[in-house]
């Protein structure tokens, strides 16, 4: 039997387009230091440090992990790096809680970041592939055959995109640390907005950021002596699968459906609509709402954008998703993950100040990544499992 | 000697497997892992079905495309889903991970599986870039130079000197071509007094002082004590792990010490009794005398007997070769007790440590 985990602190930078008045290390640093004050802990009291961030080319820092040893004041702890693509937030949040879980370390200190503009995103994921057949499509080209695919088959409405969008840019103006603050987003100006990659309008797509998210975990010993409010980890789980085969279901990936059923299952969770009170979902396209709603067991298949057009998982509705804004308002993608996992926590924590969403006790974080093949999530509670 | 008693939990390497060094392969990366996964999983005597879990080490920048690691997923063979997870690291911090994973409960055999196509690039000015990418990555100082210069602090200090840097090479050049892993290396013995007649390539590091730069791919099996017991009679048991950082900056850590070696060593037990061999993740031949202090190995100790690093260093899977070499000598009975390590970052940043124990 694994030992317990809760998360005692949580921090997280101001995000934006470009986080000039800080290094890399600066950037991370500031997220780390939150969540120490956070904790109320400093830097002595970590025992590991598990970090997680996007390709190293984003950045051109191989292993950045290495350098960043002495702004995590590292020296002589164990620094241990992740790399699961777009979901390696959730995987970082994951390894970490794990390292306590199995009775290794008491105090894990983990931390997520991405400063998109130190680097190139698109050289760094143009790079002429020395191996392998180049895609060249961007993420949006990639993924809008698969968003075209789910309308066709769910038969949704073709604003349903464009209404996620509105939800979680309006949501981030609650959020301080968001990096697009927009208020003035109607669906009909949303519906406006230039077509990118049909159907993808560019209001449905994720921003570019610098920002980085910490979080700090402890053994059930520690956090038992420790005052304040935690998270207390119920259930992880990764599934993964293969980017492509004949005959394989992109709308709704087998590996996130597994994911979902082992986390219900561990959590002991039996009707996920109900039970969860809150979830922070990976949507860095907005038309991936309806179908991750679908895809985790909250809606029936081809039923989700339902949920939208109902406003269920608005901030007021029964299922609120990304009350934080999400992936469309801000997106350093290697901390992207962890920001889902870390204000799901902060949720329970109630710790989630004006997007705080009243009595919430059970919340969801969700990060996926590659090509909507690789599955994170985690179970978080106020109380105890 | 005093062995520890195995518990419930305890983890132990069951099976290895490794795709012999080549210099410039034309291969991708799945087609080199296939094989080598299938032949550690073979040797387990396992399905793929039996396996809990896979973790993959690899580097972006060694195979210069980012996402690298996504393909390997094809080595897996990930249908019906996985539950795996990659590091951008050496594959021994894989193994790490699924060790890790294996103490929590929640996997009972774990796949570890790493790759590195070294010689595709210019992997001098590649290791380059793990340096403050602000003030010491435009430099361009080179990883070699940044390691040339930590030989010279050994060699000023009375740390190490040139001879004992030859022998370091003559012994692993001997021990490295009787293994059948390193078919790359041409025959002849070169005496040490040969080797110090050669010239420096970047004073004080002659070629034989620097690793060989080969294309590597290695795979572990991992297993619960219970499995690991029925798999195979002799499973090496990974009695201790563990790895530390130290700072970066070369100016600001001693050079001709390695702390954070110190510290996993004493963490993962390896002073707690006689060590039979040492795999050392050593790319440079004073590296190798650093961490045997480190470490405080006694002569007694057998430091390398595959040839180590420095006759075949597949950057980001030549830490988890030394733990299949490792363990290949647990197996076989050569060894007890067996020490393995792995290095990251320039000049001995970090390393992780770990020993293991037959029964």
């Amino acid at each position: 039997m694994a030992d317990r985990c809760a998360v005692v602190g949580v921090g997280q930078t101001k995000h934006a387009a470009c986080r000039a008045d800080v290094s890399i290390a600066g950037l991370v640093r500031e997220a780390v230091d939150r969540a120490l004050v956070d904790a109320n802990i400093s830097m002595a009291d970590v025992d590991a440090i598990v970090i997680g961030k996007a390709p190293d080319m984003l950045e051109g820092v191989v292993m950045p992990e290495l350098w960043l040893a002495d702004a995590l004041a590292a020296h002589g702890k164990p620094v241990f790096r992740v790399h699961t693509a777009g979901s390696v937030g959730g995987s970082t949040a994951i390894v970490a809680a794990q390292h306590v879980m199995a009775g290794i370390h008491g105090t894990v200190l983990t931390v997520g970041f991405e400063k998109q503009s130190d680097g190139s995103a698109m050289w760094a994921l143009s790079v002429p592939i020395p191996f392998g057949m180049p895609v060249h499509a961007g993420a949006g080209g990639y993924f809008s055959p698969i968003v075209r695919g789910y309308i066709k088959r769910s038969g949704a409405p073709a604003h349903i995109g464009a209404m996620v969008a509105v939800k979680d840019r309006t949501n981030a103006c609650k959020n301080p640390y968001a990096h697009l603050h927009e208020p003035d987003w109607t669906l009909e100006k949303a519906l406006e907005t230039p077509m990118l990659w049909d159907p993808i309008r560019f209001i449905e797509t994720c921003p570019s950021s610098d920002g980085a998210m910490a979080l700090v975990l402890m053994s059930e010993e520690r956090a038992d002596r420790h005052s304040g409010p935690k998270a207390w980890v119920h259930a992880t789980s990764m599934r993964s699968e293969p980017t492509a085969f004949a005959g394989r279901e992109q709308i709704s990936p087998r590996a996130g459906e597994m994911c979902a059923e082992d986390l219900w299952r561990k959590g002991g969770i039996t009707n996920p609509a109900k039970e969860i009170d809150v979830v922070e979902m990976y949507v860095p396209f907005a038309w991936f709402e309806p179908m991750w709603l679908e895809n985790l067991g909250f809606a029936p298949r081809n039923e989700g954008w339902r949920m939208v057009e109902d406003g269920v998982t608005e901030m007021t509705g029964s299922l609120p998703v990304n009350a934080s804004g999400g992936v469309l308002s801000t997106n350093p993608i290697g901390a992207s993950g962890m920001l889902r996992f870390g204000e799901a926590a902060m949720q329970v924590m109630g710790k989630a100040g004006e997007h705080q969403i009243a009595g919430a006790r059970r919340a969801v974080g969700h990060a996926y990544g590659g090509g909507s093949q690789f599955f994170a999530m985690w179970l978080v509670s106020s109380e105890k499992p | 000697m005093a062995q520890r008693e195995t518990s419930q939990r305890d983890v132990a390497i069951v099976a290895t497997a490794q795709r012999p060094s080549e210099i410039g392969t034309r291969q991708t990366s799945v087609e080199l892992l296939l094989p080598v996964i299938n032949q550690a999983i073979a040797k387990a005597g396992i399905e793929r079905r039996d396996i809990d879990f896979w973790c993959h080490g690899s580097c972006d920048y060694m195979s210069g495309q980012p996402f690298s690691f996504v393909a390997a997923v094809d080595a897996i063979g990930a249908w019906p889903p996985v539950i795996e997870s990659h590091v951008e690291a050496d594959g021994a911090f894989a193994l790490y991970e699924a060790w890790i994973k294996i103490k929590t409960g929640e996997a009972d055999v774990a796949v570890v599986f790493s790759n590195g196509k070294t010689t595709s690039g210019p992997i001098d000015r590649i290791l380059t870039l793990q340096t403050d990418p602000y003030f010491v990555a435009p430099l361009g100082a080179g990883f070699h130079a940044l390691t040339a210069l930590q030989a010279r602090l050994c060699l000023e200090s009375g740390t190490v000197t040139e001879r004992e840097m030859a022998e370091v090479a003559a012994r692993s050049y001997r021990d490295g071509r009787s293994n059948s892993n390193n078919p790359h290396l041409g025959g002849g013995e070169l005496s040490v007094d040969d080797l110090l007649a050669q010239p420096y390539t970047m004073n004080p590091l002659r070629a034989h002082d620097c690793g060989l730069a080969v294309d590597g791919t290695n795979a572990v099996v991992l297993a619960v004590a219970d499995v690991a017991r029925r798999l195979t009679a002799r499973p090496a048991w990974i009695r201790g792990i563990d790895h530390r950082i130290d700072t970066q900056r070369l100016g600001a850590r001693s050079m001709t010490t390695s702390h954070s070696t110190a510290i996993a060593a004493e963490k993962a037990g390896a002073g707690a009794d006689r060590l039979d061999i040492a795999e050392l993740h050593a790319p440079y031949t004073h590296q190798e005398l650093l961490l045997r202090q480190a470490i405080g190995l006694s002569d007694s100790t057998r430091v390398n007997p595959s040839g180590g690093a420095l006759v075949a260093n597949p950057a980001m899977a030549a830490g988890l070769a030394r733990f299949a070499e490792a363990a290949e000598q647990i197996f076989s009975g050569s060894a007890d007790r067996a020490l393995a390590h792995c290095t990251s970052g320039p000049c001995l940043q970090q390393n992780l440590v770990s020993v293991m124990e037959g029964e």
